[in-house]
């Protein structure tokens, strides 16, 4: 875009959120970007991982809510919990299916929440994982609207925002996270990013001889022009029948436009008023 | 599981779950193994990504239909139904195995003259007497012609190792008066030491037509029987469609054979029936046509209901049994003395020849030197059973004020038991009772939180709550469902005043020993003389170092020692003690060996060296060395059978154990469950006796004729086949043997608290099965006090189809009312597409789901799925029909809900974890 090439009005858009960052790059040659591949194929719904996240990072419960979502009663992600087994019933048809899927924190690559807060507290670590250091934390929100998947909350206890931190005390300590280590089919499987897109893209190239002809990866590519996700999925029907967008929206492309829109119509504004109150001047005289 | 011991030999698993993932299909019948076994389940999948078929067949579509390539909805109580048409296709289709069939099987051996199968009774077998409602199976002649056309003895050990025993239910006995039950082989046995002597089989071998022509050969019987079962009949009883049962068939027969196994596994969805053993004969019947038994991917995988079920039927908490599946002395019998239990007992010939060894042995390891060769080792001691004390009829019992006190550890029956009404009039009638528990659950505050009981000040008894210490608290063993033996070393101090359950035990029994020191009446010696000194040598510590804060904690590995065994005659220079047996081999009769059960020995050879602890991971695809399995650490049973009678693999695909021609012995992976230098060519001269009676070609090595049964001359009370007969309870006519509704040899224990619906079409016309969610753990006395597991599921539900909820105006999400003739419960409607109204017999049926979690204690209560179900007894083994019953549905509350007993704590705290550094705390935490 040519405001891009406006070095002023690149240094405007940026100088206070949004701001833009470069791509992670681990904290060191050696240590290579960690994260998650949630195969949903092999995923029992047993939610394990909600239990295991909770008893790790000593989450509370969320109250007892009989949804009737079918088995769903966590119902999505919030600051209190930070992975959730999505169940979709579909019955009928040539053969019967219940999609179940362990969601969690994306950790994006261009991550819209780390962009958008205002106070460094949103930070990629030395593992490449999105994390949000609630020490600095001040609870502006932002971060929340600006997820494209809905992770974030922000509790109403300390005000701030929460969410998975790829278990970086288990990570430092040279241990997986909680919920990969807890699940009993390897649904979650917890690694380099490098590799796990490789075993992943063998993974679908496996099912699709099998016959499962419906199995995608979601995230391990750039989706629709939204960067790479670090946690990404093996998916066998359309994302929104796991509730993910097909194409999520990046809150800070297009930035710049919006930026000159609004300068614009202040100018124009500021005109108008201009000349009303000049006429003003005039009738008061 | 006697249906296993029946067809196989021993009552328990034959395979274990790690091999599920070398199969080739794997169907899954009677358990919803994905959502009550997780963490075995992986296996299951790991096959399933390398292209094998997984097969649900069940009333409702699970989470473990949503895995498998192939989900077939039937009927709950329709089990025989589907597996004989399975039987019958793979019969008419002569999909059979027939080189392993006709070598392994008894498929050629004659059957007696006389019997007569349910073709020719129309519904009951030869020997049925109606008004006792039993069999006779010697005047029914299940037997095989020979001798006398003598059936081999009921007695010779091929019952199963007690009762299915599941959800933790009791198992039960056999026979009215228990002793008869127990095939003495249903646990274990070895032929690694053969014995000699005859099996009991008749002199010499049945006769046996090899051509399969005789009509009075096994296969010709089990042809006859099968033949009405035909897919039409499948889908009018069961309400599958024909296309589905057929898929199945298919899938099955093109998935067995030389080149590839199909594995089957069950739970408690087949065991929980009145035919619950003859649900597992049948499915061991299939196994065996399709030859699957003893080789890697196949096998029949039972999965146990609890922790640890078979730790408790092997060191028995059962009534009728001592450790190592000996039988408890009766009352009533020639058991007066040592000599005449073993002569009724034991067995002059096979493994049990050593019957005295053990017996002898365990008297040993109880009253030590008190035991001696001139006291009978204190025989007269044990103590006699007059009656049946299974759990069913023990609460029967109780509910009408024949019992006075009680111990419940780990059990909750006031939640969980069958018609746990009936089991909270039974508590509500004791005088005192104990529960050792971590929290307070239906059983410990049945007297003041019951809404549907009277008040508090009209019950008497006395309860006694002892807070108990939890697993990580505690150090001992599992022996999980495939006999695998675990231990798990102690973390941290219990708590407060918990204890563990073997502190209390043992601290109870030593008080008892004070208490009766100074008698002098005879009576009392058996407590004075009971070896009882498990006491550390030095102060325990914690796995940090620090000294334990608990006084009197006694030493778990020295009573795994004790179950190993000791050679009291020599001393190990190591520990200046008895030294330690290396197996239940070095047994003897002559008083110098203690072991508390037989079985087990070989898990403790070295004073410091339990195997149950051992985790080494090995090349070895068995991992021999992680954890002992009984018997002699073998982890796949009958394996023998992975070779061909010329003992070379059947297949390079499936190959497991093999005869080696120069080391001359069998070799593989796995322990041979053969003896291990016995040639296949080796054939048995007429007379011999003992293991030299099975021949080299023969694998089922605890069967008198070394084959497996697909008739079963013994072992079951109630018939040599399985016939398809309907639930105690049953909405649906019995359209196989119009005469007989339900099965001829079903207890009913009817009573003004246990009434049953013989005849609910009108009534209560729809049917109920129970099941479970992963998310709480049986009547919920550990999951439904615990917050992180109460939000997952939150409350009772049922689920029920929409057809059936528009029919009666039930909403989704909106309360509902489900009344069985033993009372009414109360839960929210879960209207899915999961569950299918069923066309049976050119009518719709409608089934329910209601998971059995709920009940009135806790951070979550609601309805009681079990105070719905009866008290309805399977002749075998006294299991009660959870999975199978009649009831009604109608929107709305009962009027009676009851409160939960304890507040929902803001858990975890806010403190912070304690000895932890600040920049080390839960990244959860607020502070």
């Amino acid at each position: 875009m040519i405001l891009q090439q406006l070095p002023v009005l690149n240094e405007l858009s940026n100088a206070f959120p949004p701001r833009q960052t470069p791509v992670p790059s681990p904290g060191s040659d050696t240590q290579p970007l960690m994260g998650f591949f949630t195969d949903t194929s092999v995923c029992i719904g047993c939610k394990a991982c909600e239990v295991a996240c909770k008893q790790w990072n000593q989450l509370p419960s969320d109250g007892f809510n009989f949804t009737g979502h079918s088995y769903d009663n966590t119902r999505m992600l919030s600051e209190t919990t930070w992975r959730h087994v999505a169940f979709k019933e579909k019955i009928g048809g040539e053969k019967s299916r219940w999609l179940m899927m362990s969601d969690v924190c994306k950790h994006c690559e261009d991550a819209p929440c780390q962009q958008s807060c205002p106070t460094g507290s949103i930070i990629y670590n030395e593992f490449g994982d999105v994390y949000v250091q609630p020490d600095i934390c001040n609870g502006c929100g932002y971060c929340i609207s600006a997820c494209p998947f809905g992770v974030l909350g922000r509790s109403p206890e300390d005000g701030r925002a929460h969410k998975c931190t790829l278990c970086y005390d288990r990570q430092t300590d040279g241990m997986q996270p909680a919920c990969a280590k807890s699940c009993p089919t390897a649904s979650i499987q917890f690694g380099p990013v490098e590799e796990l897109r490789e075993k992943a893209k063998q993974r679908v190239e496996t099912l699709h001889a099998q016959g499962n002809t419906q199995a995608y990866l979601y995230g391990a590519d750039s989706l629709d022009g939204y960067g790479r996700l670090n946690s990404f999925f093996l998916l066998e029907d359309h994302p929104n029948e796991y509730n993910l967008p097909e194409a999520p929206p990046q809150p800070l492309h297009g930035q710049e436009t919006r930026y000159a829109l609004s300068l614009l119509t202040g100018l124009v504004l500021m005109l108008l008023s201009a000349l009303f109150f000049s006429k003003g001047d005039n009738y008061a005289r | 599981m006697p249906g296993l011991g029946a067809s196989f030999g021993r009552g328990a698993a034959t395979s274990f779950q790690q091999d599920l993932a070398n199969s080739d299909c794997i169907l899954i019948m009677g358990s919803n193994m994905a959502e009550a076994h997780p963490v075995g389940f992986r296996w299951p999948m790991k096959a399933k990504e390398k292209g094998a078929k997984l097969i649900h067949v069940d009333p409702r579509f699970t989470r473990t239909s949503a895995l498998c390539d192939l989900f077939v909805g039937i009927r709950a109580g329709s089990d025989i139904a589907f597996l004989g048409g399975l039987i019958n296709y793979v019969l008419t289709n002569e999909k059979w195995f027939k080189d392993y069939v006709l070598a392994y099987t008894n498929a050629s051996t004659i059957v007696a003259e006389g019997f007569q199968d349910t073709e020719e009774l129309e519904g009951v077998f030869s020997g049925y007497d109606p008004q006792k409602q039993e069999y006779d199976a010697s005047k029914g002649h299940w037997g095989y012609e020979g001798a006398g056309g003598d059936k081999p003895k009921q007695d010779q050990g091929v019952e199963g190792a007690g009762g299915a025993a599941e959800g933790g239910e009791q198992k039960s006995q056999q026979g009215s008066k228990g002793v008869h039950g127990y095939g003495l082989m249903g646990g274990a046995s070895s032929h690694s030491t053969p014995q000699s002597e005859s099996t009991a089989a008749p002199a010499g071998q049945p006769p046996r037509d090899p051509t399969l022509q005789d009509p009075r050969c096994a296969m010709q019987y089990l042809r006859r029987h099968y033949a009405r079962y035909t897919p039409e009949m499948v889908t009018q009883t069961c309400g599958c469609t024909v296309e589905q049962f057929l898929e199945v068939a298919q899938l099955l027969c093109d998935n067995s054979g030389p080149e590839r196994t199909t594995a089957l596994v069950y739970a408690v969805g087949w065991t929980q029936h009145t035919t619950g053993v003859q649900i597992i004969r049948a499915a061991g019947i299939l196994q065996m046509l399709l030859g699957n038994m003893g080789r890697p991917g196949g096998g029949i995988m039972a999965m146990r209901g609890h922790a640890s079920i078979q730790g408790s039927t092997d060191v028995p908490t059962l009534y009728d049994l001592l450790p190592g599946y000996l039988p408890q002395p009766a009352a009533d019998k020639g058991h007066e003395d040592l000599a005449s239990y073993v002569k009724y007992e034991g067995m002059p010939t096979g493994y049990w020849a050593n019957f005295r060894k053990f017996i002898v042995s365990l008297l040993k390891a109880w009253y030590g030197e008190a035991a001696t060769p001139e006291n009978d080792f204190c025989f007269s001691w044990l103590p006699r059973i007059d009656d049946d004390y299974s759990q069913l009829l023990f609460f029967n019992k109780m509910a009408k004020g024949e019992v006075k006190g009680y111990f419940l550890f780990g059990q909750n029956p006031g939640g969980g038991g069958p018609n746990a009404r009936l089991h909270r009039a039974g508590l509500r009638n004791l005088d005192w009772l104990v529960v050792a528990d971590w929290f307070e659950t239906e059983s410990a505050v049945f007297w003041k939180n019951d809404p549907t009981a009277p008040p508090s000040s009209e019950i008497k008894t006395e309860v006694f709550f002892i807070p108990a210490a939890s697993a990580t608290a505690k150090e001992g063993s599992f022996t999980n469902t495939q006999r695998l033996l675990q231990w798990h070393d102690k973390a941290v101090d219990p708590e407060g005043d918990c204890r563990s359950d073997l502190w209390f035990v043992y601290n109870l029994g030593k008080r008892i020993k004070q208490l009766y020191a100074d008698s002098t009446d005879p009576k009392d010696d058996p407590i004075k003389h009971l070896t009882w000194d498990y006491d550390h040598d030095e102060p325990p510590r914690l796995p940090d170092g620090s000294l334990s804060r608990i006084e009197g904690e006694p030493n778990a590995s020295k009573v795994l020692q004790e179950i190993n065994g000791y050679n009291l005659k020599e001393i190990d220079s190591r520990t200046g003690k008895p030294k330690l047996l290396s197996g239940f081999s070095e047994c003897k009769e002559d008083g110098s060996t203690a072991c508390g059960c037989w079985i087990y020995s070989g898990v403790f050879p070295e004073p410091d060296r339990n195997r149950a602890r051992e985790r080494k991971i090995t090349d070895n695809p068995v991992q021999p060395e992680w954890g002992f399995a009984w018997p002699h650490n073998r982890r796949m049973m009958y394996n023998r059978a992975s070779a061909d009678p010329q003992g070379r693999p059947w297949s390079e695909r499936k190959k497991y154990i093999w005869w080696d021609e120069e080391k001359k012995k069998w070799v593989g992976n796995d322990e041979p469950d053969f003896e291990p230098d016995k040639p296949p060519s080796y054939r048995p001269a007429p007379d011999c006796k003992g293991m030299d009676a099975i021949s080299g070609a023969e694998p089922f090595i605890m069967k008198p004729d070394g084959r497996a049964w697909l008739f079963a001359p013994g072992g079951t009370k109630d018939g040599p086949f399985p016939a398809h007969y309907e639930a105690g309870e049953s909405p649906v006519r019995n359209l196989l043997y119009p005469k007989y509704q339900a099965s001829p040899t079903t207890r009913y224990f009817e009573g003004p608290l246990n009434p049953i619906a013989h005849t609910p079409e009108s009534e209560y016309p729809i049917v109920a099965t129970t099941f479970r969610l992963t998310e709480h753990y049986l009547s919920g006395p550990m999951s439904r006090f615990n917050s992180w597991l109460n939000e997952l599921q939150p409350e009772m539900f049922a689920e029920l189809s929409p057809e059936l909820a528009e029919e009666r105006g039930i909403e989704h999400g909106g309360w509902m009312t489900i009344s069985s003739p033993r009372g009414s419960i109360e839960a929210r409607a879960m209207v899915t597409r999961r569950i299918k109204p069923l066309t049976i017999d050119g009518r719709i049926v409608h089934q329910i789901g209601l998971p059995f979690h709920w009940a009135f204690a806790g951070e979550t209560v609601g309805g009681n799925a079990n105070d719905l179900t009866s008290l309805t007894a399977d002749p075998n083994v006294s299991m009660h029909e959870g999975k199978a019953f009649v009831c009604e549905v109608r929107p709305g509350r009962t009027g009676t809900p009851a409160q939960p007993t304890k507040k929902v704590a803001p858990w975890p705290t806010r403190e912070d974890s304690p000895d932890t550094p600040k920049s080390a705390q839960p990244e959860g935490h607020l502070k």
